[in-house]
């Protein structure tokens, strides 16, 4: 067995993807563009192990997630599982398909958290950017169920040009619906995203004041409502810590097994994933090569090698890095050291400068949409 | 809204917030919707003094009687991390 290049602690939030079946269309979805099958997902009993490794290997926190994380019909087993392990629940959901006797079998297994979705907080425009009629209503319903239900809830924004200008009527919804927390998050540019960005990306002067409007609603909320803000990074002069470094702090598992260091992490070609069908999930963890390919500060080529920063950024996004220059082993073009830097900044200036196109809704490739969404696995 | 906490207020966990010993890590954790904290001993001890009953006056009674430390230095220690953990809506009061 090849030993750790670089020792790693232990992760401490475990995504759990546990399908890709999902009733809505969002453009910037962050699921791969090559969609697992409802054939290839992991069975209950496969789950079921992978959350006591989890557990054992230290993991603190599962957010259960996909796709629709309610398509499936042993969610409830898993979240049992999960609090029976100590682990914090989650459950992170568009939350269409939740229904009162739905929320209370969840509630009943142990679920503490339940993050809900948002496109936007106009009805019509909500419904479009999803796919979905009827969906906000759906959403907005539900959301106050969560709470009706004495859950924890977060409010999930998803914002960008097409409904960026409703920030501070997303801060009061999050607000009237009483969540706890809300998550003001840009749309980041991979897969679904980027193939969308031109229609998506804000132009700067819109961020700044996003990030203005932000800083307020902190002030102005504080111990009331917490406030998460994920900027889009190309108008930035440093990268993000993305997922707080590459394998160290966090796993995604897809629907089939896969391990990846983050859920975009399929769009890196020549990267070998392995599954947990095939090892344990602490094995992959500290060897799988996905893993150790990007972890710790021994792959970094000039400038991050010799940048103070480090190991404060990691170097940003190596998803990131793959989009824009082809080579995931490169700086992210979001640093300023980057010599791509000036391109990523003039792209995102023209762009979204640009008239919108129409979208490219998420859906899986070449089949009808029967097959996506058996009738058998949607609550009516 | 959110005020300024004092001797008297009486502090506890935020519903959906629990601590718990991290047998991997080695040391206690407190654990919030998609958030870990990781604690330090003293921190560990205050919260677990944080029942929403007891005031806080009281704790810093009991901390101070604990690791004969002078009451006023260890109540404003804990003043000032419990209005942090707050302000991130973690404890209520």
């Amino acid at each position: 067995m090849n030993a750790p290049t670089n020792p790693v602690g232990p992760p401490l939030a475990l995504l759990a993807e546990l399908t890709h079946r999902c009733p809505l269309g969002c453009p910037y979805c962050s699921n791969p563009l090559t969609l697992d099958r409802v054939r290839d997902e992991l069975d209950t009993a496969t789950w079921l192990r992978v959350i006591d490794e989890a557990a054992s290997l230290g993991v603190l926190q599962i957010h259960f997630s996909g796709g629709e994380p309610l398509v499936r019909r042993d969610l409830a087993t898993l979240i049992g599982h999960a609090r029976k392990v100590g682990l914090y629940t989650n459950l992170i959901t568009s939350a269409v398909l939740l229904d009162a006797p739905r929320l209370e079998s969840l509630k009943a297994a142990g679920l503490e958290h339940v993050q809900i979705s948002f496109q936007d907080t106009d009805p019509a425009n909500a419904d479009r950017i999803a796919l979905y009629e009827g969906g906000h209503e759906k959403k907005l319903a539900a959301a106050r169920m969560v709470r009706a239900a004495g859950l924890a809830l977060t409010i999930n924004a998803v914002m960008h040009r097409q409904n960026l200008a409703h920030l501070p009527e997303m801060i009061a919804l999050a607000l009237d619906l009483g969540a706890g927390r809300l998550e003001v998050a840009h749309v980041q540019y991979y897969g679904w995203a980027l193939a969308n960005r031109q229609s998506l990306i804000p132009p700067r002067e819109e961020v700044r004041a996003a990030v203005q409007a932000v800083a307020e609603a902190r002030e102005r909320l504080k111990g009331q409502l917490v406030i998460d803000h994920v900027v889009p990074d190309y108008y930035a002069r440093r990268p993000k810590a993305c997922m707080g470094g590459w394998a160290q702090q966090f796993l995604n598992i897809a629907p089939s097994g896969l391990v990846l260091p983050c859920h975009a992490a399929q769009g890196i070609p020549g990267l070998r994933f392995d599954s947990v069908k095939e090892r344990s999930l602490g094995e992959i963890w500290t060897h799988s090569e996905a893993f150790t390919r990007f972890r710790g500060t021994s792959w970094m080529p000039e400038p991050c090698r010799s940048c103070d920063r480090r190991e404060i950024d990691f170097g940003g996004c190596r998803c990131q890095a793959m989009a824009l220059t082809g080579d995931a082993g490169a700086t992210d073009p979001a640093c300023e050291l980057s010599p791509h830097h000036a391109r990523l900044f003039e792209t995102a200036s023209a762009e979204s400068a640009a008239v919108p196109r129409e979208f490219t809704y998420r859906r899986y490739a070449k089949t009808p949409r029967e097959e996506e969404l058996p009738a058998e696995e949607l609550p009516v | 809204m959110s005020s300024a906490l004092t001797e008297t207020s009486r502090p506890g966990l935020s519903p959906h917030t629990r601590m718990k010993n991290d047998a991997a890590r080695g040391g206690w954790v407190l654990l919030a919707p998609e958030r870990v904290l990781m604690l330090d001993a003293i921190a560990a001890e205050i919260l677990a003094l944080c029942d929403g009953t007891a005031e806080i006056g009281a704790i810093a009674d009991e901390l101070a009687r604990r690791h004969a430390a002078p009451r006023e230095e260890v109540l404003d220690d804990i003043i000032e991390m419990l209005q942090g953990l707050r302000d991130k809506g973690l404890v209520t009061a």
